[in-house]
């Protein structure tokens, strides 16, 4: 059994959504996702119990970086890709910190691709919001790691020829203990996952589809447009079937190890034939991850996987207790004089 | 037979042997008897960059030169008097260290024709008259170490891996010294397998026994102790010194020591020393890269830890962003260059000076930091110390540039007592009601400190420019005007808070040698040669490079030559020139090695005219 920290500081104050909007002016384009995002996260916070002056937002660089300044709390606005290491840092320094990572597919999965996968492997308690738009936004439209294939941007006028990453699969293979996938246009769904990222011991890798409605506008929509929704996304309920469909009648039913899609009114097939989601379970996560490949199944969002595993900030701070209880606390003269002393007079 | 005993005043003693002979390890052991006896010394421990290169061969060669005396010891010594040879290899690429006169001891049984072979040798240097300068001992160190563990059935390869000790037993009959401290050494290294400490303890006796007995060894030569100042000692080596110079800050601060760094010669010590520290608060974390490691160490520091990052020159150029972002958000943070060869991967094992102008400007903007350096390895400490007490002062990364050659160097260190070390007062930002992100001292121009959880300091800070007192962001053309000249304000501020730059010799006269960090030892060797002859040589060592001390111009300004002695093309001079206009000489030698007094003589008698004053 893992030792564990004492409880986090709480609070006895309620927050409110005014307590995590700061004094500067929003700079997003005018209909951006991000936006939703902002106000998602600042509606749920105050739902916790820890104090204000405990969360810190870092960021790298690009749209979604310039969270950090929009959130009443502490932060920093980081350098391009390395918001992990700059949180890592923070949280190993003071574990008693909510320390939460606004990221996109470029700062992230790009040039920050290196942090983002040690980050998830060690499993510091940090929350990661990873805005994906599948385009350079700031740097106005060149493709990403997750635009494409084919994709016309300005930096492919012939298409894009980079296989994408899909952010889920990456965050499953290097050992996240959540992975999660929502999008900007269902407000509730977003605050759902907010939430699961808060209560989660451990890295937390939310995936949000974002739209970027000047450089890519519309990238999403087959998914997040509320008429299309209904069939082409099929949200993931712990020890729920995989039910979509407008009327519900539609599943996800594993063929070996493949899922594809039925329909449960026809008489063929009935719901105890569906896949029933769990979300322990991290080869069934890789399952649905890969769903993405196949344009016939709808696209999955919510938790992946939830796993426990020891955070990397408590067995740093076991050490040193460990340490200290062996050897006591440290005294700076005996290591100042080191093994072995002479004198001469 | 009677042996005679002759007092030597300094000696230095060079060993050479494959990569996997243990040459570090006998260094190491002469080292620590010579320290113990109370002798000045000087260590350079030369070393390829392969871990376990080919047997035999050249390129595999491992060496570490010690130099020990009754006499103040600056350098490691720019020849050697005493080589100790472990094959032909070894034998071939050291020789040219050795003075005229001086003693070899060689292996003779490694001296067969395949390792003349390997070693790419056509004829045997034993036997081809190449040697007759020197006085050479054969030694049949495999057959004498095999012959002492005779009894004990091991392999041939087992038997083999002591010889090391066989060879530290013989310089220890020849200098005199004890084996307890080897003794001791060996007991607790080996402990646990007591067949391999009783195969080393015997081959270390052996090789002391071998010189008492043979009749070839005739003299043995006792270096009294130095007369070092009064106190308490120890050896340090330079790396360590570092390290524990960093917790001894952190201490005094009363802050966690964060240490981001990633493996990197020759710098990989300083993680190693502060991992084995957690009862010290010392938080250690290997990271991904070298972008990692900083970016770790500026998070801790901006949560209220002593942010610190250690590596070499390649991990340097992989953090100048990151650099860059700490200056900007003005957080204290120490970031520690154990410089090695270069440009690129260059010479990992070997020392230079090259990343004096990398540290004082690489980064992009106007980005000035603090810069300071290192001396000799037990100045590690007091610059680490020195570093973290600036970048907590002045709200700043600082960098503390060491080298190669200091790091892995090691030298007796009076030890300082740890309640008179200098105070670091740390404070914190408490109030809401005044507090400003970046808001100055209006002395040190420092900006608040103001870490996560206290209530009602929430404020972001990043890499965007900052209005000035507020931080929020500015594009504003006059803002960024003043932001850049402030921050340029606050380094020189640094100034008033380092001592004035000490000068060893005469106020004016003919020649100003003026070095910085490792070149100490070698520098002032050769001025206090050349005073010794009338010359009228003054020597200046600079630790503070950005900014430089106040008095620095001063000093320049009464000499009519000033000589620069850089391991490196000519970077300390560039600074002069640039700041002080002064005409001066470099003397550049980038051979990967410390820089040879008697060089720096010849090159002041040059530019003084030969040997009169």
């Amino acid at each position: 059994m893992p030792e564990t920290l004492e409880k986090q500081p709480t609070v006895s104050v309620k927050l409110t959504i005014k307590d995590f909007q700061s004094d500067q002016d929003v700079r997003w384009c005018p209909g951006c996702g991000d936006y939703s995002i902002l106000a998602q996260v600042q509606r749920v916070l105050p739902e916790f119990t820890h104090k204000k002056e405990n969360y810190v937002m870092i960021s790298g660089i690009g749209c979604s970086s310039r969270f950090p300044y929009y959130m009443d709390t502490f932060g920093i606005h980081g350098i391009h890709g390395r918001a992990p290491a700059i949180a890592s840092g923070v949280k190993i320094a003071n574990p008693d910190l909510q320390v939460w990572v606004a990221t996109g597919d470029g700062d992230g999965l790009s040039i920050g691709g290196n942090h983002m996968i040690h980050m998830l492997r060690r499993n510091l308690n940090i929350k990661v919001l990873m805005f994906n738009n599948q385009i350079y936004g700031l740097t106005k439209g060149q493709f990403s790691p997750t635009s494409l294939l084919g994709q016309v941007t300005k930096s492919t006028p012939y298409g894009v020829i980079d296989n994408p990453f899909i952010p889920v699969s990456l965050a499953l293979g290097s050992g996240a203990t959540l992975v999660a996938r929502t999008m900007d246009r269902d407000p509730k769904h977003l605050q759902e996952m907010v939430r699961r990222a808060e209560h989660h011991k451990g890295t937390a890798f939310v995936e949000i589809y974002q739209n970027c409605n000047v450089f890519n506008d519309g990238a999403f929509f087959a998914f997040t447009e509320k008429d299309a929704r209904d069939d082409t996304v099929v949200y993931l309920e712990h020890r729920k079937p995989l039910v979509f469909g407008k009327q519900k009648e539609k599943g996800i039913r594993l063929n070996g190890f493949t899922p594809e899609v039925v329909n449960t009114t026809e008489g063929k097939h009935s719901v105890s034939d569906l896949l029933v989601h769990n979300e322990n379970d991290s080869t069934l996560a890789f399952i649905l991850a890969n769903m993405i490949h196949n344009p016939e199944l709808p696209r999955a969002m919510g938790v992946f996987l939830a796993t426990d595993r020891v955070v990397y900030e408590e067995q740093t701070q076991n050490q040193i207790a460990r340490a200290k209880a062996k050897k006591g606390e440290g005294d700076l003269q005996k290591l100042l004089d080191g093994d072995e002393t002479w004198v001469i007079q | 037979m009677t042996k005679s005993v002759k007092t030597l005043e300094d000696v230095t003693i060079r060993f050479a042997g494959d990569s996997g002979d243990g040459m570090q390890l006998t260094g190491t052991q002469f080292t620590n008897t010579a320290a113990v006896l109370g002798n000045d010394l000087s260590t350079l421990p030369d070393y390829p960059a392969e871990i376990r290169a080919p047997a035999g061969t050249t390129y595999g060669v491992s060496g570490f030169q010690i130099r020990f005396g009754s006499l103040d010891i600056l350098t490691p010594g720019d020849t050697c008097d005493v080589l100790v040879a472990m094959n032909p290899a070894a034998l071939v690429t050291n020789v040219k260290m050795l003075r005229d006169g001086g003693t070899i001891i060689v292996n003779e049984d490694a001296f067969s024709e395949k390792n003349f072979k390997l070693g790419g040798i056509t004829a045997n240097p034993l036997e081809d008259g190449s040697l007759a300068r020197f006085q050479v001992f054969r030694v049949p160190i495999n057959k004498m170490t095999s012959n002492a563990m005779a009894d004990m059935n091991l392999s041939t390869k087992f038997v083999d891996k002591t010889k090391n000790f066989f060879a530290l037993g013989l310089m220890y009959w020849m200098y005199n010294r004890p084996l307890d401290q080897s003794i001791k050494f060996i007991e607790e290294k080996f402990g646990k397998d007591p067949k391999v400490a009783e195969a080393n303890l015997r081959a270390l006796k052996a090789g002391f026994n071998y010189g008492d007995t043979v009749e070839i060894f005739t003299t043995r030569f006792e270096v009294r102790p130095a007369k070092l100042p009064p106190g308490k000692y120890r050896n340090i080596m330079g790396n360590t010194a570092t390290a524990i110079g960093l917790v001894a800050a952190a201490k005094k601060a009363g802050l966690q020591l964060f240490l981001g760094s990633y493996p990197i010669t020759p710098a990989s010590d300083i993680l190693h020393e502060l991992a084995k520290l957690k009862e010290y608060d010392v938080k250690t974390f290997q990271a991904e890269d070298e972008i990692a490691a900083i970016c770790s160490a500026i998070g801790a520091s901006y949560a209220g830890a002593l942010g610190v990052t250690t590596t070499s020159g390649p991990g340097m150029a992989l953090k100048t962003e990151a650099m860059g972002l700490a200056l900007m958000l003005e957080l204290p943070l120490v970031i520690v260059d154990v410089q090695r060869g270069g440009p690129s991967t260059g010479l990992p094992t070997k020392t230079e000076q090259a990343d004096l102008l990398q540290a004082v400007q690489g980064r992009n903007g106007e980005a000035p930091l603090c810069v300071l350096a290192a001396s000799t390895p037990s100045d590690c400490f007091s610059a680490a110390y020195e570093a973290a007490r600036i970048a907590v002062k002045f709200m700043t990364p600082v960098i503390c540039l060491t080298d190669g050659y200091v790091a892995n160097g090691a030298e007796p260190w009076i030890i300082p007592k740890a309640e008179e070390l200098p105070p670091i007062p740390v404070k914190f930002a408490k109030d809401p009601a005044s507090f400003q992100p970046y808001a100055r001292d209006e002395r040190t121009l420092s900006r608040p400190w103001a870490i996560p959880g206290t209530p009602g300091l929430e404020h972001r800070i990043g890499g965007l420019e900052k209005e000035h007192i507020t931080g929020n962001i500015s594009y504003d053309p006059d803002n960024h005007d003043f932001m850049i000249k402030m921050r340029a304000a606050k380094i020189e501020r640094i100034a008033d808070d380092i001592p004035l730059q000490e000068i060893e010799g005469d106020k004016e006269g003919d020649l100003l040698v003026i070095g910085w960090g490792s070149t100490y030892g070698s520098i002032k060797s050769a001025v206090t040669a050349a005073r010794a002859k009338g010359q009228s040589v003054s020597h200046v060592q600079i630790k503070y490079l950005n900014p430089f001390p106040r008095n620095l111009g001063e000093i320049l300004y009464k000499f009519k030559n000033i000589l620069v002695p850089e391991i490196n093309n000519g970077q300390l001079i560039k600074l002069l020139r640039a700041k002080y206009l002064v005409p001066a000489v470099g003397f550049n030698v980038i051979k990967g090695l410390p820089l040879r007094s008697e060089e720096i003589e010849q090159k002041i008698d040059s530019i003084l005219g030969g040997n009169n004053a």
